[in-house]
């Protein structure tokens, strides 16, 4: 029997825009995947931390506000420290292209920008976790 | 080191891959489990159900602050349904709890049902032995929302919540026989909105109908509104009097006993099932049997008996 994908969506920040975190939710689910919603307003511990006692495969973080070039690194930081670095981080939300290469520099696996297809989202998950 | 001793000695990335390993039944799992079991047997266990969207998640978030503020270790266990569709999951108990991420004396894991129908998931007595292992002091396990049947709490928990609400159609009709029996400590919640004092006479005549329990208990029930906190150090307490009255009479001990066995039969019949199937599928697989079922050459009973006898002959 194949292990079920468990994946964790976070808002971090004080961003309130929930609907695309709820979105790419409800795709995952209905994907197959169980999916651990944290809700809004998480700081980079509270998702790292949820990350490791769910131990789930990959952590999506959704910003619309703006703040992703600070907060997207730190969890990855997080989970390195505590030894959780096999743990994948990506994200998506409000994200401008020019910001991409220095958070994929700081450990951030993939961004995905507004249109994207939940179809492609599913299938990074599907090709980028170790099952 | 072993997984085991790692989880221990206090390794959280150990213990909660581990629980990975029981939910997604890998064998090896089994190893761990073993080497824990001597370890476990200290925490107290509670488990809360009642209706979706209830109020489950808030109350054990709220009864958390209570614990923790006595210097109780915590651990939580929150199932929630799988599609039967997809067979995916929005585990979406750990909301109302996220704030108390950043503890570490709280763990907090989401289980999906997986199929399973008593209103937790296979896991989860494993998960919650590995809790207990872990020296989590009370481990809390709250069921997916349900008012029918799914009773399967009663095995797991030491002390049972059931969380009614008011407005929840005409009465307790709709919380069924199996889940009123269940109940140690009723709640009802969000008790400020109208027609709490209905659901709190109905229940409590249901009740005075109810089984006399041998150790004497009378099954409480609290009003709360658990966004504002309101009643849940009442309950908190109404919990500490149901240990008490257990641990005086011989009912905690049989309890752990039925829990046992329910635990032990369990995996005697995981692991006897898997054995058979093996060997069918070893032996040229479903197709002969299934031709013979479907052409009723043979039948389902006389096929099983054969089986098993040939078993029992190899050994
Ligand atoms: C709807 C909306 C709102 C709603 C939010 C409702 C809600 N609960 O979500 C309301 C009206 C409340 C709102 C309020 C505000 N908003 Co507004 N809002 C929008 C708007 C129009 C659409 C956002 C949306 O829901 N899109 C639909 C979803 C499905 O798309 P999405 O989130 O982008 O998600 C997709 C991808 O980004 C990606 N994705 C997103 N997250 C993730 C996560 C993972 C893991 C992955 C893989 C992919 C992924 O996949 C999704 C599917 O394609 C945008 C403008 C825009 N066009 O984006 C502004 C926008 C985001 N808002 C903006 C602002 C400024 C605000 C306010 C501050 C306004 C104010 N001054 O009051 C407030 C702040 C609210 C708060 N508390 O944070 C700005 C942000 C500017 C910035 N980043 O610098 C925007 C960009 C508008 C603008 N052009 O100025 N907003
Ligand atoms: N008015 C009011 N709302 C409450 C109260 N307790 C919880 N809620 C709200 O009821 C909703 C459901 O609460 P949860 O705690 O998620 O309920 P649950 O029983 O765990 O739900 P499931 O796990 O989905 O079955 C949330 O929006 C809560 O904020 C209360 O005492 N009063
Ligand atoms: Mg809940």
């Amino acid at each position: 029997m194949p292990r079920k994908i468990r994946v964790l969506v976070a808002k971090p920040g004080l961003d309130g825009h929930d609907r695309g975190a709820k979105v790419i939710a409800r795709a995952l689910r209905d994907a197959g995947m169980e999916v651990i919603y944290t809700g809004i307003r998480q700081t980079p511990d509270q998702i790292a931390n949820a990350a490791i006692q769910e131990s789930v495969d990959i952590v999506g973080l959704s910003s619309l506000s703006g703040a992703h070039n600070n907060l997207f690194p730190k969890v990855v930081q997080i989970l390195k420290d505590k030894g959780a670095e096999d743990i994948l981080v990506f994200g998506g939300g409000i994200i401008p292209v020019d910001d991409i290469p220095g958070l994929k520099k700081a450990g951030v696996r993939e961004i995905f920008q507004p249109g994207a297809s939940t179809e492609d989202i599913i299938k990074y998950i599907r090709e980028n976790v170790k099952v | 080191m072993s997984l085991a001793k790692r989880i221990l000695d206090g390794d959280i990335r150990a213990a909660s891959r581990l629980m990975r390993d029981i939910d997604d039944r890998i064998p090896t799992a089994m190893d761990a489990l073993k080497e824990l079991y001597p370890n476990t047997g200290k925490a107290y266990i509670v488990g809360i159900t009642g209706p979706p969207g209830s109020g489950k998640s808030t109350i054990v978030d709220k009864m958390v602050d209570i614990f923790r503020k006595e210097g109780k270790s915590v651990g939580i266990v929150a199932v929630d349904p799988t599609s039967p569709f997809t067979g995916g999951a929005i585990l979406g108990d750990r909301i109302r709890m996220q704030r108390h991420a950043t503890d570490e004396g709280v763990f907090i894991r989401s289980l999906a049902t997986r199929g399973n129908l008593g209103g937790l998931s296979r896991s989860t007595q494993d998960i919650v032995n590995v809790m207990d292992a872990m020296g989590k002091d009370i481990i809390i396990v709250e069921t997916v929302g349900v008012g029918q049947d799914e009773v399967e709490i009663v095995n797991t928990a030491h002390t049972s919540i059931v969380v009614l609400v008011p407005g929840m159609g005409d009465d307790i009709q709709a919380i069924k026989a199996g889940i009123i029996e269940i109940g140690d400590l009723f709640v009802v919640n969000k008790c400020q909105r109208d027609g709490a004092e209905k659901v709190e006479r109905d229940l409590r005549m249901v009740l005075e109908m109810g089984r006399k329990r041998e150790d004497g208990w009378e099954p409480p029930i609290f009003k709360t509104e658990a966004i504002l906190g309101k009643g849940i150090f009442e309950l908190v307490y109404g919990i500490y009097r149901h240990k008490q009255v257990l641990e005086q009479g011989q009912t905690l001990e049989r309890k752990w006993r039925e829990r046992a066995k329910a635990t032990f039969l369990e995996v005697l019949e995981t692991e006897v099932m898997s054995r058979f199937i093996q060997k069918i599928e070893k032996d040229g697989g479903w197709e002969s049997i299934l031709d013979d079922l479907t052409k009723r050459r043979t039948d389902p009973y006389s096929l099983a008996e054969k089986i098993i006898a040939e078993e029992l002959k190899d050994h």
